[in-house]
């Protein structure tokens, strides 16, 4: 309760939170909010862009066109914006919960495992950490068939790719919380492995671990947008932030809108993201209060 | 000549006031201690000697040497420290910096002291850590810290603190954190260096055994505040104030011999056990008969806490067999063996109230664990029944420890297991659990191993006695005939390391050590050479930051 | 330490080789038929045919394997018609795309990343170090304000908004700076400098955010430390505890960090190269993949799994250089 309190009178926490919360809920309720605006995400209005410069938007703002058309095709920013974040936030989320299964299992299985088993698997999170994710997702993103649903596939190829700082400190943890006596007592009174990692390891993993979560969820985010951006994640129709800053920088001379919504909205979303991260981090971990204070 | 005289000093940290209203007075070349528990205020006044303290309300006058210290600005204090005023800390495991060599940081400081050449500083070096007795000072003068024991930093500690001759030396617990012998070593070399070199002496402690020998004066401090003052030989043979005469009678005292009647219960044979290169157990055979209580007892490395762990069935033996009443203990679980931990603070689970704990280990043997059941227990163990509810963080050392011994006693072991359990309380705390521990086994009839590398606990609480000394069994016997007729060298050593609270019998000791040093022809050093060297860089925060899979620090029990 | 060297060496030679198993298995085993891939749209099935004899598609997984790897250290000949052409060892192929070697693609493109890299490394090092060391001393509140913002930042922004940004703003709005294109350093440093310095704020704003963290932490974790109450304790000045200990130890961590940074900004850089327009190795891979040129994705991925290594093995090295403590067993 007092955790919580103290949370609560982190401002740069609170500003977080109300952003990333508006934002979840902008990816939730998306196609009711396009519906509101009446308008979708793919329909092209080729009546709104001006063909004699290239196609860049007539108009800015309108009443029905909440953020604009986006230039070349005419298609409702706002709509693509919204279904943009349901994207974003979908694969970064789904990432994340795939990398904690991971990383936690592997970290666990680490720690608690024999002198083999731990160098086998403490080797491999290394190199999975020391390698540049970037680099293997943008290549094994290559070969997989252009018919696969691309969010589906990057959450998959980001959680594969970044476990390593979640086994890496579940590992870490279960080494420590293994050598307490709470556990030696529990294993004199006949407690297996499995009843120890449920009942005495587990619990005490959750504070850290979800701490670095609530940082890989921003770092997801960045790396969807980088490979969409690059091109190799989301690709058109389907918007996401990436994918529209991509499309934008053909344009961002003509039409700095273009470039500014989907950038702005990206910054700020990190940003809220961040906080959030940092406040859990310094209410959870005392040692940790560096960060903003 | 007083070389220091304290006046009325409080210290107050945000709303706690650490120590309130304390005065004495030290005689140049004089030996003052400040006994306490802790909470005391001691170790605060130690540091606002120096003026060491951060954020902290520091009133009343700290007169040294005619210099003002409580008022004096950063430059005077900073021409004090070291030079006028040197400090030993308790840690000497991180108390000197890791990234230089030894000789370079005592160098460093004469030098800043004094404008000294380097080569006049480094020359200092050798002659100081000389003065100290560590064996080949030229060739140590360029090791780093983590190539000493810990009694060879300690002593590299004290070697700095003489460095610029200093008219006092304070001394904060210098010996808490080493093996009994080593600690007799540190003690009865500051006893003679503040000879040789006419240096007073400000020695700090909870330990009366350790103020005992090397004090002319002492005080005793409680809750910020001192209980008592005089003459050490007077305070501690004759005290006048009530909590002085408690901290006494908490000492422990051997008591009558019993008879043993029961046969072999646990039966140890031939195990041996090794941690990589590190042989921890090394071909141990012994019984433990039906209602003893038999004491282990060793410094570190010695292999203790390894075997006794064995005995519990958590570390499976290399070699040998370890048998409870016939079955191998790999076998036998809960209601026949339990244990009670060291430290109080890891042996609870954080994240779970006392009454779920203690239950544990009767669900495991499919018990039920009523609520009531266990709420008698707590109170057998001194706790009330609202406890139950409680977490950890919220009881005192004291507290979790008997709930330790609750968690033990809740499936009605056959024989308990106690590794160290009163080490890390404070001697009154102690005093009270060793009793709680002996009324108990007394009722139930239980057997008790009792591991500990304090020998005076053991000669209060076991009937037979286990020596242990390099992971072997040095010697074995009933308590009396050990600590009166010890057979074996090293037992004769660890007998002599002894801190008594008696002064009269410590300056005893400390001339029988002396003698025995000179006779043997031993530099001292030689003997704190075995402890700590292998440590290594266990708790420095380095493993898994490399990508070498072999853990840097292999944490190994002992 | 010879010991150590060589099972480091050793360790080091199973890893690539793993990875290179690895990549290989994915890139050329795994898609269904890369010949299809590699002879384009006007295929006939004559040439098919001879693209995957050319490919030696017609042996068995591990005997293709093998022939690359013996290509890797031995060179090996490829049949190039009637004609045999000679591929002189590192061995990577022949880009399908290009048709020029592999190798020569790789070594053409690595001063480009190295420049970007190095240079955004060294600014990395200096602002973050800066700024750390300052707020972990705490002697400015404000400043410790901007240096939060400054971190926070760093997480939350990804390099390619930097770099629209900065392009924006100095290339477009300020035309303080031309879009940068890529001038060797050896025909005209100052030409390099001026070209590659908005790619290197772009990575420093990034990169310098986590080493102020890490510095910030590090001094301030060495300041509690006992060993600096002993120093303090025997009237060591403030200044000399901050440079002889809080900095020594907060370094540490740094040195090892450095090493591997390095070699992952220039493995990883595709973004900024890409946004910057820059012809690094990075660029070179996104086009590869676009063009689905497999031996390209192959040697990219496989020179960045051998600087990565290379400088993991470089970073324990130091990290047993810098710490007295740490003994390479």
């Amino acid at each position: 309760m007092t955790l919580f309190r103290r949370l609560l009178d982190d401002r740069a926490f609170l500003a977080g939170a109300v952003i990333a919360g508006v934002m979840v809920l902008v990816a939730l309720f998306a196609p009711l909010l396009t519906a509101l605006a009446g308008q979708d995400p793919t329909t092209f209005h080729p009546e709104l862009l001006d063909s004699a410069r290239g196609g860049v938007p007539l108009h800015g703002i309108t009443a029905d066109h909440w953020l604009g058309v986006e230039p070349g095709t005419g298609r409702d920013l706002f709509a693509r914006v919204v279904y943009g974040a349901r994207v974003s936030l979908g694969v970064a989320v789904s990432a994340l919960a795939l990398q904690l299964l991971i990383g936690v299992g592997i970290g666990v299985a680490a720690g608690l495992g024999g002198r083999y088993t731990d160098a086998v698997l403490s080797r491999l999170t290394d190199l999975t950490l020391a390698f540049p994710l970037l680099v293997l997702a943008i290549a094994l993103l290559a070969i997989v068939p252009q018919s696969w649903p691309r969010p589906a596939l990057l959450a998959v190829v980001i959680a594969l790719l970044g476990w390593g700082g979640t086994a890496r400190i579940a590992r870490g943890e279960t080494l420590s919380l293994k050598t307490r006596d709470y556990v030696s007592a529990a294993r004199v009174s006949g407690a297996g492995t499995l009843l120890v990692a449920r009942r005495e390891i587990l619990p005490g993993l959750a504070a850290p671990v979800l701490t670095y979560a609530a940082l890989i969820l921003p770092s997801n985010m960045i790396t969807e947008a980088g490979l969409s951006f690059l091109g190799v994640g989301v690709r058109p129709p389907t918007p996401s932030w990436g994918q529209m800053l991509s499309s934008a920088t053909t344009w961002f001379r003509a039409d700095p809108m273009y470039v500014f919504v989907p950038g702005a909205l990206l910054f700020v979303t990190l940003l809220a993201f961040v906080l959030v991260a940092n406040g859990v981090r310094r209410v959870v971990d005392p040692r940790q209060r560096e960060v903003l204070r | 000549m007083t070389l220091l005289s304290v006046r009325d000093l409080r210290i107050g940290f945000g709303n706690t006031q650490a120590v309130d209203g304390l005065s004495f007075d030290l005689e140049a070349g004089g030996a003052l201690g400040i006994v306490g528990e802790s909470g005391s205020g001691k170790s605060a006044t130690a540091l606002a000697l120096l003026g060491l303290h951060g954020e902290a309300r520091i009133e009343g006058s700290i007169d040294f040497d005619g210099l003002e210290l409580t008022g004096a600005s950063e430059d005077q204090l900073r021409a004090i420290r070291g030079a006028g005023i040197a400090m030993v800390f308790q840690e000497p495991l991180t108390a000197l910096s890791p990234f230089h060599r030894v000789g370079d940081q005592i160098a460093e400081v004469y030098r800043l002291h004094t404008g000294a050449t380097r080569k006049a500083a480094r020359e200092r070096a050798v002659e100081v850590l000389r003065q100290v007795h560590i064996a080949d000072p030229e060739r140590r003068a360029r090791a780093y810290p983590h190539e000493f024991s810990g009694g060879m930093r300690q002593r590299a500690l004290i070697a700095m603190a003489l460095a610029c001759n200093p008219r006092l030396i304070v001394a904060d617990e210098p010996t808490t954190a080493l093996d009994v012998t080593v600690q007799a070593q540190i003690l009865d070399l500051l006893d003679e260096v503040r000879t040789a070199t006419g240096a007073a002496l400000l020695l700090i402690s909870h330990d009366l055994g350790v103020v005992a020998g090397s004090t002319d004066d002492v005080i005793v401090m409680r809750r910020g505040a001192v209980v008592e003052a005089g003459a050490t030989d007077q305070v501690l043979v004759t005290p006048r104030a009530a909590y002085t005469k408690d901290l006494l009678a908490a000492v422990p005292k051997p008591s009558p011999a019993r008879v043993i009647q029961g046969g072999p219960l646990l039966r140890v044979s031939g195990v041996s056990k090794r941690f990589r290169k590190f042989t921890a157990v090394d071909d141990v055979t012994l019984d433990v008969r039906e209602g003893e209580t038999l004491g282990i007892v060793g410094e570190s490395g010695a292999g203790k806490t390894t075997l006794s762990r064995m005995m519990v069935g958590l570390i499976p033996p290399d070699r040998g067999s370890i048998t409870l009443a016939g079955a191998d203990i790999a076998r036998r679980r809960g209601r026949s063996v339990q244990m009670v931990f060291q430290d109080p603070m890891s042996s609870l689970n954080p994240r779970r109230t006392v009454g779920e704990s203690i239950a544990d280990p009767l669900r495991l043997i499919g018990e039920p664990a009523p609520r009531v059941k266990i709420e008698a227990l707590l109170v057998r163990v001194g706790l009330a029944p609202s406890h139950y509810d409680s977490y950890p963080h919220q009881l005192s050392g004291g507290m979790r420890q008997r709930v330790g011994i609750a968690r033990a006693l809740a499936p009605s072991p056959r024989l308990i297991v106690c590794d160290e359990p009163v080490s890390s309380l404070d001697v009154t705390t102690q005093a009270q659990v060793l009793a709680l521990l002996e009324d108990i086994r007394l009722e139930r009839e239980l057997t008790m191993v009792f591991v500990t590398h304090d020998l005076a606990v053991l000669r209060q609480i076991a009937d037979r006695v286990v020596v242990m000394h390099d992971g072997a069994v040095a010697e074995v016997g009933d308590v009396a005939a050990v600590y009166d007729q010890p057979q074996h060298a090293y037992t004769k050593e660890l007998l002599a390391a002894i801190p008594v609270a008696d002064p009269i019998e410590a300056r005893r000791r400390r001339a029988l050590r002396r003698v025995e040093l000179a006779g043997a022809g031993l530099s001292g050093s030689g003997l704190a050479g075995a402890g700590l060297a292998g440590t290594g860089l266990a708790g420095t925060g380095l493993d898994g930051a490399g990508l070498d899979p072999e853990p840097l620090g292999a944490t190994q029990p002992e | 330490m010879t010991g150590y060297l060589l099972r480091r060496v050793g360790g080091a030679i199973v890893v690539l080789l793993g990875l290179s198993i690895i990549v290989y298995a994915l890139f050329y085993l795994a898609p269904k038929d890369p010949a299809i891939l590699t002879c384009g749209k006007g295929c006939t099935p004559d040439r098919l045919a001879d693209v995957r004899a050319a490919m030696g598609l017609d042996a068995s997984p591990p005997a293709q394997y093998w022939e690359f790897l013996r290509g890797l250290f031995l060179g090996r000949d490829f049949p190039a018609g009637p004609d045999v052409r000679h591929c002189p060892a590192p061995c990577l192929g022949y880009s399908f795309e290009t048709d020029q070697p592999v190798t020569k693609l790789l070594a053409d493109r690595l001063p480009v990343s190295a420049s970007l890299a190095i240079g955004a490394e060294i600014l990395s090092l200096a602002v973050g170090i800066g700024a750390g060391l300052l707020s972990g001393l705490r002697r400015f509140r404000i400043l410790d304000r901007i240096v939060n913002g400054l971190i926070l930042a760093g997480y939350a922004v990804p390099v390619f908004l930097v770099g629209l940004f900065l392009l924006l703003l100095f290339c477009v709005r300020l035309q303080w700076l031309p879009f940068p294109t890529y001038v060797p350093f050896t025909t005209d440093p100052a030409a390099w400098a001026e070209n590659l310095i908005l790619p290197w704020i772009a990575l420093a704003v990034i990169q310098s955010a986590a080493y102020a963290r890490l510095t910030r932490a590090g001094v301030q974790e060495s300041l509690a430390e006992d060993h600096v109450r002993t120093a303090r304790a025997y009237g060591i000045p403030e200044g000399r505890i901050v440079r002889t200990r809080a900095l020594r130890g907060a370094l540490v961590p740094l040195v090892t960090l450095t090493a591997i940074d390095l070699a992952a900004i220039m493995a990883s850089a595709v973004l900024t190269e890409t946004m910057f327009g820059l012809p690094g190795v990075g660029q070179l891979l996104v086009g590869a993949v676009n063009q689905i040129d497999l031996p390209v994705v192959v040697g990219v991925t496989l020179l960045t799994g051998f600087l990565v290594v290379v400088a993991n093995a470089v970073a324990d090295l130091l990290y047993a250089a810098v710490d007295p403590r740490v003994q390479l067993r």
